[in-house]
């Protein structure tokens, strides 16, 4: 595995752990999350365990306020509905908790993503002829559409990073400027996008991602190499706060490793 | 008041060639067994429907039950890809798959629907995605008091629903609990359904959350780890590695080929093919 040292804290920690980190950061207490499997699953329990102990944690299976000491392998795992605080059936999660505006953040991942923020998890080539048929939808597009706004989890390569998606799966900003809401998507849309790289955020008027801060170590060339299209780059581009001590250890005690 | 009888003489009395079979469970309850029973049964040409079409799904299509498929997400939950479902997409092995695909929220719309009696359902999404411009069973809808426009989805009526619960009761009521998933609407929606239970019990468990009627119920077979390797709440566990271990015997048609003779058509029931799995958690 790729480490990464930080020089500054003398901590030494990988890609994955980084981004896992960055996405927990922006989990405040209260805070009414739909989560997947993986990183995010990870994350937000790494909130809940450390700096927002009363984040809600949602999982399309239908847990609510579900609370597991382990990172799932799967959205239905046991332990998600022996600690939750009501289980419920799949189409009451998405249509009394989900649809009906009751999801704060939702957090996606993607096999390609656009400039404004689409994502595609259904298929690679031509929708009839597929080079790599992906999973497909599962409840992406609902949470896309429906909650307040979305984080998307993606590691930035020109294979993800695409000037043109094969397939859209799940509404971000779709044609940027005011075009989402003339969809008649409920929800924001993409709030931050989270690499191995750094952060992007739309831009305020135009929607298009914009790289705002890079992580400790990475460079813009990396950001720009790593994107399909001509990446903007913030003017006041930040660094990102390198992990702390204390968040590497609750992650890692977490994750069992 | 369903029959109860054996698997065996459940899928060979309501699962037919060319049927719409739906086999429900959400990560939980999912009815391997009773996949496995249409696979030694040799149904052929069936329409496949299933939110999460997992390791069950990659079996029967693998083994070439079905011509097409209904679904919003296939894939190995926690591992990755779906081998056999990829070849049948990607190669068209054991032949071509038609494929109707939704997301989560419309599937389970299209449940309700269908469970309600209804010809389509209503949902907020699908706006500026790709996917009506594939799927016939998607359209749009102006909300009459509003002038909204919504997404609606045709109903789904199987010929066949197939849950696996906790518990049925002596008089052929169906009681589970846990992640509930769709089953409810799946029984609901189908013209006739398959249950197959843990056990049959004089009265249920406290525990019970969802009782389903004995009298909107067709067959019910006692087959114990009958969601092997998913789970049964209150009776075993996930078995996430045997989730992992599918990955390697699904990649390849031979060794597929080898699991499925061995596994399916050369076992009487399922309780023979979990005799031959090994290391079986939380008994």
């Amino acid at each position: 595995m790729v480490t990464q040292l930080d020089f500054e804290t003398d901590l030494t920690f990988t890609a994955d752990e980084m981004m896992t980190i960055v996405a927990s950061r922006e989990l405040s207490d209260g805070n009414v999350v739909f989560v997947g499997i993986g990183i995010p699953s990870t994350a937000a329990n790494l909130a809940r365990l450390t700096h927002a102990p009363k984040v809600v944690l949602v999982y399309e299976s239908g847990t609510i306020g579900t609370k597991p000491t382990r990172p799932p392998l799967s959205i239905g795992d046991g332990e998600l509905a022996e600690t939750a605080d009501a289980v419920v059936s799949v189409p009451e999660i998405f249509a009394y908790w989900l649809q009906a505006g009751r999801i704060d953040i939702g957090f996606l991942g993607a096999a390609q993503l656009d400039r404004w923020g689409n994502l595609n998890t259904t298929v690679v080539g031509d929708y009839d002829n597929p080079t790599v048929r992906l999973p497909g939808a599962g409840g992406a597009p609902e949470i896309a559409f429906n909650a307040h706004k979305t984080m998307v989890v993606l590691r930035q390569n020109p294979r993800a990073f695409v000037d043109h998606l094969d397939f859209i799966t799940s509404v971000g900003h779709y044609e940027g400027h005011d075009s989402r809401s003339a969809l008649g998507a409920a929800g924001g849309g993409p709030s931050i996008v989270i690499t191995d790289i750094g952060v992007l955020r739309p831009d305020a008027l135009t929607s298009e991602l914009v790289l705002v801060s890079l992580h400790p170590g990475r460079t813009i060339d990396e950001a720009v190499s790593g994107t399909g299209w001509d990446l903007r780059i913030a003017d006041d581009l930040a660094t990102t706060a390198p992990p702390t001590a204390a968040e590497l250890a609750a992650l890692r005690e977490l994750s069992g490793s | 008041m369903p029959t109860i009888t054996t698997l065996r003489h459940a899928v060979a009395e309501h699962v037919h060639d060319g049927d719409t079979v739906a086999l429900e469970g959400f990560t939980h309850l999912i009815p391997v067994a009773a996949g496995h029973e249409i696979i030694r049964q040799r149904r052929r040409n069936l329409r496949l429907v299933r939110m999460t079409p997992d390791i069950v799904y990659d079996q029967m299509i693998g083994a070439g039950t079905a011509s097409s498929l209904v679904f919003s997400w296939g894939g190995n939950p926690g591992v990755g890809s779906l081998h056999r479902f990829r070849d049948a997409i990607e190669k068209g092995y054991p032949h071509p798959l038609a494929i109707e695909e939704h997301s989560h929220g419309g599937m389970s719309v299209r449940y309700s629907a269908g469970a309600s009696g209804l010809p389509f359902g209503v949902l907020r999404g699908y706006a500026g995605t790709d996917l009506p411009q594939h799927t016939d069973s998607i359209s749009t809808i102006q909300c009459p008091f509003t002038g909204e426009s919504l997404a609606a989805v045709s109903a789904l009526n199987p010929d066949v629903g197939i849950i696996h619960a906790q518990q049925a009761d002596r008089d052929g009521n169906i009681g589970f609990w846990g992640i509930q998933g769709v089953q409810k609407e799946a029984v609901l929606a189908s013209r006739r359904s398959i249950v197959t239970v843990e056990e049959i019990v004089d009265t249920f468990d406290s525990r019970v959350r969802v009782v389903l009627p004995s009298w909107v119920v067709s067959a019910i077979a006692v087959v114990p780890r009958g969601a092997h390797p998913s789970y049964a709440h209150g009776y075993y566990e996930r078995d996430n590695s045997y989730y992992r271990e599918w990955d390697e015997i699904s990649r390849d048609r031979n060794s597929f080929d080898e699991w499925l003779q061995h596994h399916v058509y050369d076992t009487e029931d399922f309780a023979q093919h979990l005799a031959m799995t090994p290391d079986l958690a939380g008994v």
